[in-house]
């Protein structure tokens, strides 16, 4: 079990985190809005992440710690 | 549960200001992981460009100095042989290292001044507001090309690793991508392998990153990587380009 944590309000919603994860586990959450003003990136189901850290290794804004 | 990916320490706590989807922000942090696994935060000294990384100096955690337009390598230079104890590097982007500080570049590269280079090519001027760079690709469009780069006209784009490798003086040369998970870890290899070259006491090392610019392509952040692939590794291919004491190592 592995756990993703984003630093959600230093979100660019690049979405290179998206298209990263082979499990497509993230989507832009586009009913959000972050103290920068982006959409940011969110993950939909913690359960099937299996913390390859392919997310944290694309995201340029260095916003995603993974732990497993 | 163990950490097993964060913010590496040799970076400062503030939100990096490159646009949404820019590469810097993942070449940065290749950087200060290198500076972590290595342990050599406290005694590293980087040279920022001018460019849109010139506010480097502000993001990196070790001792920083900011140069004139292209003079990274000149100025890391000075740094190196008053201080040949402190690893010194240079982050600079296209239009610095290519066009303005070309002599720079070469020189020291001639010289093998025992510093670590690492150069990020977008092919083009992200800062100005995407004007054609040395290093913009025959017919691309920007700013000042806007039917495409002439060749004819504006002559050819200029290949920094496979001209530099023409020259005995550097010791490491190697060209990397930052457009997938796979080309980001061989990437940090590359940056890695270049400061410890330095730190061995081997000489000029200079790693150039392909990168993107999506504001000034005019693309999304996933189009342009997509770019990067199929357009800009054809014309910049991935490999080292020199790597003396690994030839040597060979000829024995």
């Amino acid at each position: 079990m592995a756990k993703v944590t984003f630093n959600t309000d230093l979100c660019k919603g690049c979405g290179l985190c998206v298209s990263a994860c082979p499990k497509k586990l993230l989507v832009i959450a586009e009913d959000q809005i972050n103290s920068k003003g982006y959409s940011p990136a969110v993950m939909t189901d913690m359960e099937k992440c299996i913390g390859c850290a392919f997310c944290a290794t694309m995201c340029p804004d260095c916003i995603i710690t993974v732990e497993k | 549960m163990a950490v097993v990916f964060q913010k590496p320490k040799s970076l400062t706590d503030l939100p990096f200001h490159y646009c949404p989807g820019c590469p810097h922000g993942i070449i940065h942090r290749l950087v200060a992981e290198v500076m972590d696994e290595l342990g050599i935060e406290g005694k590293t000294i980087g040279v920022a460009p001018v460019g849109c990384a010139v506010m480097a100096y502000d993001y990196f955690a070790c001792d920083m100095i900011e140069a004139a337009h292209g003079r990274a390598p000149a100025v890391a230079t000075g740094i190196k042989r008053c201080r040949p104890e402190n690893v010194v590097f240079t982050y600079q982007g296209d239009g610095d290292l290519a066009s303005i500080g070309m002599a720079e570049t070469v020189h020291a590269a001639a010289r093998n001044e025992n510093i670590t280079v690492i150069f990020v090519n977008n092919a083009i001027y992200g800062m100005t507001g995407g004007q054609m760079a040395p290093t913009s690709l025959p017919g691309q469009v920007t700013q000042t090309s806007p039917y495409g780069r002439d060749v004819n006209h504006c002559g050819w784009p200029i290949k920094v690793c496979e001209m530099l490798s023409t020259l005995e003086g550097p010791e490491y040369l190697a060209r990397v991508a930052v457009n997938n998970v796979k080309n980001v870890n061989a990437a940090k290899k590359a940056i890695k392998k270049a400061f410890q070259n330095q730190i061995e006491g081997k000489g000029f090392s200079l790693v150039e990153v392909v990168s993107a610019c999506p504001t000034n392509w005019g693309m999304t952040p996933q189009k342009a990587l997509e770019w990067v692939e199929s357009d800009m590794l054809p014309y910049y291919p991935i490999g080292v380009y020199k790597d003396r004491s690994a030839a040597k190592e060979d000829a024995k």
